[in-house]
């Protein structure tokens, strides 16, 4: 193991945390956990979690590590970005990943910070940091999906309270939540100002959820139904009708964290599409895979996905310099679907047959993977605003092209 | 774009406001007309080797700038942008050669002159229509180059040549055995035949066995730049357009079917600049992958900006097919880039063949 520096003779500050850092994990991180990323299990609900994993997550929350840079005055690690990255390294070194995740750390957090009052913020984040709140999102309803704005579900003013009736839909891990961040109508005779945001109590038993079976067999949705809900106005964000800009600005941490630096290791994992056709199609006298076509289709797939990443390269040091977003960041989403959905087509026809197995004998685990993950990549590009509504949104914001009138 | 050092941004605004100012699209109409024998005017490269870009590449002890591919790279794309022709990208394609590739005493020798705009010069490769570096038939014997070298660029004009031959990269002066006749082509620049015939040549005798792999790696990384420019503007006039033209009483650029187009065509010039930038980045770390990097960003550029060209004239509808419009110089110019240094097709191939697909 390579010694560490001494942290009387460091020049750079950002060693001395470095330090610190590795120091740290080296006490806390269970060796016993390394490389074994459940982040996604989690999520998705998931099996019981062992005592390491349980005591992992404890350190992490109780450090505020989960949520780097969020204030420490909220349970947040309170560092700053540069520090935060020697984090990231320090912890990809030693194979440890972050056990706080999920909706309250990706959107509804960072969206709190900003809006939330501080009895919200001190109310609501350290849960959050430490893992212990499961929040879900209830926007999209039967009839508002692209067009968002469109929703119905209705909040009635009782003084101190108001009463949520409606139905929400899509509601991410609904099943599994203690918490709903929502928007709601307050006011029938406007569109976008008739909506407010409100936090809802998963508990209460006027809320109803239904798991949503997919094409893929797996029910990460659910439909969710609000019958006569009590929600006190101090679980309001912002004013009533503000809850457009604020579930906008969500929207924006939402697009991030579906398209950014996340999903990069996601995207060149698992068994390279060459090996894979080699292993199933065979090679030619000269080692090349044996389908020619197949052969050039997997060039395309995997120079789109270089020049993705190189994209998303880009776009992180100009927001850098800029102080602000990269347009090239606009382009993240759609491309991240098509390059998702296209190198689950590409495997699926390698394994032929194979790769269309449901369940049972007579398949691999990387082949039953492989259908459910062609079948549930099909949402990537409806889900978070669809690659249509991702045009709509670069013709008009970047380009400056017009509504039709 | 990249983040640039200030020196870097720097000159990628003077190139802008030059080429936007200096030579806007209509220099280059009015070039096409007066069609001069060296197929580029003088008098704008001249400006240009004042402004120091001839000496871009070259190292400060040799009187240019040493400022590498992404500093070169961020000047070509401006003049892309208004397809400005001077000989700037051949000229430097030959001068990666020789630094790469020559002695103390040939760098010396010919270094300053290229720096000081003195000498145009260019990279002869292909014997045939189409990239292909592996079939070479030219030949040197008692330090006398023979072999007919296709479609150079500037080949009309330039004073030395770097001329591949079967066992390594030579140079070659344009005047005693050097034969050269005119190919007028769709973009109006300059290419010719050169036919060598006993020339005398001088090798370029450092650089290792991938000399020339080296060399077109870096011509086809400046060319990809040049591709930049010319895409991102051509994609620029058309949303103008858009903008402007009335039809069915509505502005073209309200129509959904027009404005998800366009945002695809935005969509892949976005990539298209980073993987351009990518392999620029390479070649100035000298990172192992520049071959990779490099036929990523041809073959990027190459299919971008044939996308992009093509709907600048679809979408400009009748008018872009007119020669009075600009659309037209950007198609046949873009589809004279895509061909030369590798098409798309033969960088996926080598791309493949590079990752052991």
């Amino acid at each position: 193991m390579a010694t560490a520096p001494d942290t009387e003779t460091l020049a750079d500050p950002l060693d001395a945390f470095r330090v610190e850092a590795r120091e740290w994990l080296a006490k806390n991180f269970p060796s016993s956990l390394k490389g074994k990323d459940n982040a996604m299990s989690a999520v998705e609900g998931g099996s019981e979690p062992t005592a390491d994993e349980v005591a992992w997550k404890k350190a992490m929350g109780e450090k505020g590590w989960g949520v780097p840079t969020w204030p420490k005055e909220y349970g947040g690690g309170g560092l700053s970005r540069a520090e935060a990255r020697v984090l990231q390294e320090e912890m990809g070194r030693i194979g440890a990943w972050n056990p706080i995740g999920g909706m309250g750390v990706m959107m509804f957090g960072p969206t709190l910070l900003e809006y939330g009052t501080e009895e919200q913020k001190h109310e609501h984040i350290p849960a959050i940091a430490k893992g212990e709140v499961r929040w879900c999102q209830g926007y999209s309803e039967p009839g508002a999906g692209s067009d968002l704005a469109s929703l119905q579900t209705f909040a009635e003013d009782k003084g101190d309270y108001y009463v949520v009736n409606g139905q929400k839909t899509w509601t991410s891990g609904g099943q599994w939540a203690d918490k709903c961040f929502a928007l709601v109508r307050t006011d029938k005779t406007k569109k976008h100002e008739g909506i407010t945001f409100v936090l809802i109590d998963m508990n209460d038993p006027g809320v109803e959820v239904r798991p949503i079976r997919l094409i893929s067999g797996q029910s990460p949705f659910c439909e969710t139904f609000f019958n006569d809900v009590k929600v006190p106005k101090k679980d309001r964000v912002g004013e009533e009708g503000q809850g457009w800009t604020i579930g906008k600005r969500l929207l924006q941490h939402e697009r991030t964290s579906l398209s950014g630096g996340g999903s990069a290791s996601r995207l060149l994992g698992g068994t390279p599409l060459s090996k894979l056709a080699k292993q199933y199609r065979g090679e030619d006298a000269e080692g090349r895979i044996a389908d020619p076509d197949l052969r050039m289709r997997i060039v395309r797939h995997e120079m789109d996905t270089r020049a993705f990443m190189l994209t998303m390269r880009r776009a992180a040091l100009e927001a850098k310099a800029n102080q602000g977003p990269s347009a090239a960041s606009s382009i993240m989403k759609n491309v991240g679907a098509r390059i998702t959905q296209n190198r689950a087509e590409l495997g699926m026809e390698i394994m032929g047959m194979a790769g269309l197995g449901w369940e049972g004998e007579g398949f691999s685990e990387e082949e039953l993977a492989q259908t459910r993950t062609w079948l549930w990549g099909k949402a990537v590009s409806i889900y978070g605003g669809s690659t249509e509504i991702q045009n709509n949104i670069i013709a008009k914001r970047i380009l400056g092209m017009l509504d039709h009138q | 774009m990249a983040v640039l050092t200030e020196e870097q941004t720097m000159l990628r605004d003077m190139a802008r406001e030059w080429a936007d100012n200096e030579s806007p699209v209509t220099a280059f109409r009015k070039m096409r007309a007066a069609a001069p024998v060296e197929g580029y005017d003088p008098a704008a490269w001249s400006e240009q080797a004042q402004m120091g870009w001839a000496g871009i590449l070259v190292p400060e002890e040799h009187g240019g700038a040493g400022m590498g591919y992404l500093a070169l790279g961020s000047v070509l794309e401006q003049l892309g942008r208004t397809l400005v022709a001077t000989p700037l990208g051949a000229t430097a394609a030959a001068t990666a050669a020789i630094i790469l590739g020559g002695s103390d005493e040939q760098k010396a020798k010919w270094l300053p002159k290229i720096a000081a705009g003195e000498v145009v010069a260019t990279v002869a490769v292909d014997e045939g229509p189409n990239f292909d570096p592996v079939r070479i038939e030219a030949s040197v014997s008692g330090g006398k180059l023979s072999g007919t070298k296709e479609f150079v660029a500037e080949g009309d004009s330039a004073q030395l040549f770097v001329v591949a031959a079967s066992d390594g990269l030579y140079l070659v002066e344009g005047d005693a055995g050097v034969a050269r006749a005119t190919r007028k082509m769709a973009d109006s620049r300059s290419h010719a035949q050169v036919a060598f015939d006993g020339a005398p040549a001088d090798k370029l005798a450092n650089g290792g066995d991938d000399l020339l792999q080296k060399v077109c790696d870096r011509a086809a990384a400046a060319t990809c730049a040049e591709m930049l420019g010319m895409a991102e503007s051509a994609f620029e006039q058309t949303n103008d357009y858009l903008k402007t033209r009335v039809q069915f009483g509505q502005k073209l650029s309200t129509f959904q079917a027009l404005q998800h187009r366009m945002a695809k065509m935005f969509t892949e010039l976005e990539m298209m600049r980073s993987a351009v930038e990518g392999a620029l980045e390479a070649i100035d770390a000298d990172r192992p992958d520049v071959a990779q990097s490099v036929s990523l960003a041809k073959a990027v550029a190459g299919d971008t900006l044939h996308l992009v060209s093509r709907e600048m004239i679809q979408l400009h509808g009748g008018i872009g097919m007119t020669d009075e419009h600009d659309a037209g110089f950007y198609i046949k110019r873009a589809q004279v880039l895509e061909t030369i240094w590798g098409n798309a097709a033969w960088h996926r191939e080598r791309f493949a063949r590079l990752s052991g697909y």
